[in-house]
């Protein structure tokens, strides 16, 4: 595991990103897929499915071609936003669900109060700084993460594959979160 | 007025790692909606997945991958609107989708004592999904859980023990719980309910007819 030299590569990620949204930047595409097209293939292998990888791979960074305009930089890093269309995609593949999410543009949707937002989200857009607190978690903890967010495993999954209770699973979870968020920021409270 | 009772960072995390069943993913996605503070935590458990894909250990990219999508990429760019109907909505997406529309349209399904609901059709066979309308000052028939029961309230609002949902708010209740929400007298309370196994209800009576109303 190489974590980034604080945030300094991915906030280039970002900006490559960026620039494939604003004027379809081949060359920007090229080196964003250079980086993630590997890291995705390895993270759709690892779900277990019967779809390709590589087949995975490709929807997903067609994906980010297309979306691109639609990145938001004050959300979140560019590897967060890419995270969250390859997970999607595998979702779509592996489970054959629907994945339901928000829309911000709903009229039943409650904004956020944008002041604390935007003081919230600028830690954890450095996605070094998020590595970092990921390499600081017990074993027992960092393996039920990795568990949920790489194997594509429920809750109940993991419990039955670790051979633990229902319980020791969802409060490892929940300690890490709380341990993540301490370091990283993003919450309030 | 804001929301009190929030998700837990299990089921936050579980979303945000893809790893949470559809019927389960609809109370999260639409209390997210709602509630802006969960919003943010969402969005840390989200730049952990990212962190976790910088991780990965990648060898280089092969040269025909590079090609075939470069193939594949094409001029024209997906834009950010999404079709607001712009009317005031009570159900928040991505609800209403699963509903068929707003609350206004439902065709409520009778259980007795006034209350009813509506069952909402998900790829997930793990979970059970509906609606519930509980009329104003009545309670949900007394019921223990197979497992796990997370209750969104949508319109009005219901007392568990001393304790209030309204708009927004989440219960979490597991196993060893047996609850009696009761819907507080100003308003027909509406909730989304998801269960993980059918409810066990503590009346034999209700036992014997649950199966007929298919609660």
């Amino acid at each position: 595991m190489t974590a980034l030299p604080d945030g300094q590569a991915d906030k280039s990620m970002t900006e490559l990103l960026l620039a494939v949204g604003r004027s379809q930047d081949i060359d920007a595409f090229e080196t964003l897929f250079r980086y993630y097209a590997p890291r995705i293939k390895a993270y759709m292998s690892r779900g277990g499915g019967s779809a390709s990888a590589e087949e995975l791979m490709q929807e997903t960074m067609v994906a980010v071609w297309k979306k691109a305009a639609l990145y938001d930089a004050s959300k979140g890093a560019a590897s967060t936003w890419i995270f969250s269309i390859a997970r999607n995609l595998r979702i779509d593949a592996y489970r054959r669900e629907r994945r339901p999410e928000f829309d911000p543009n709903d009229p039943a949707f409650v904004p956020d109060e944008a002041p604390a937002a935007d003081v919230a989200m600028a830690a954890f857009q450095d996605a070094g700084r998020v590595q970092r607190a990921l390499l600081s978690l017990p074993a027992d903890q960092a393996t039920v993460l990795k568990m949920s967010y790489f194997e594509d495993q429920s809750q109940s999954a993991i419990a039955a594959a670790l051979d633990l209770p229902l319980g020791t699973v969802k409060s490892r979870m929940r300690l890490a979160f709380d341990k993540l968020r301490a370091l990283i920021g993003g919450d309030p409270s | 007025m804001s929301v009190i009772h929030h998700l837990n960072d299990d089921l936050l995390v579980s979303y945000a790692a893809g790893a949470l069943s559809e019927g389960w993913s609809i109370a999260v996605a639409t209390h997210l909606a709602l509630c802006p503070d969960c919003r943010r935590r969402a969005a840390v458990a989200d730049a952990v997945g990212g962190a976790m894909l910088d991780d990965l250990d990648a060898a280089p990219s092969e040269e025909k991958s590079w090609q075939a999508v470069r193939a594949r990429l094409t001029s024209g760019s997906e834009s950010g609107k999404s079709r607001s109907t712009g009317r005031p909505q009570t159900l928040p997406q991505p609800l209403r989708d699963y509903v068929g529309g707003d609350l206004d349209g439902v065709r409520w399904q009778a259980l007795g004592k006034g209350a009813s609901q509506l069952r909402i059709k998900t790829a997930d066979r793990a979970t059970q999904v509906r609606l519930l309308r509980i009329p104003a000052g009545k309670p949900v028939p007394e019921h223990t859980h197979g497992g796990r029961e997370l209750t969104l309230v949508l319109t009005g609002s219901f007392r568990d023990g001393d304790t209030i949902f309204a708009r927004g708010d989440i219960e979490d209740a597991d196993a060893s719980l047996t609850h009696q929400p009761i819907a507080t007298p100003e308003a027909d309370c509406i909730c989304l309910a998801v269960t993980d196994a059918p409810l066990r209800f503590s009346s034999w009576i209700v036992r014997v007819v649950q199966p007929i109303l298919g609660i």
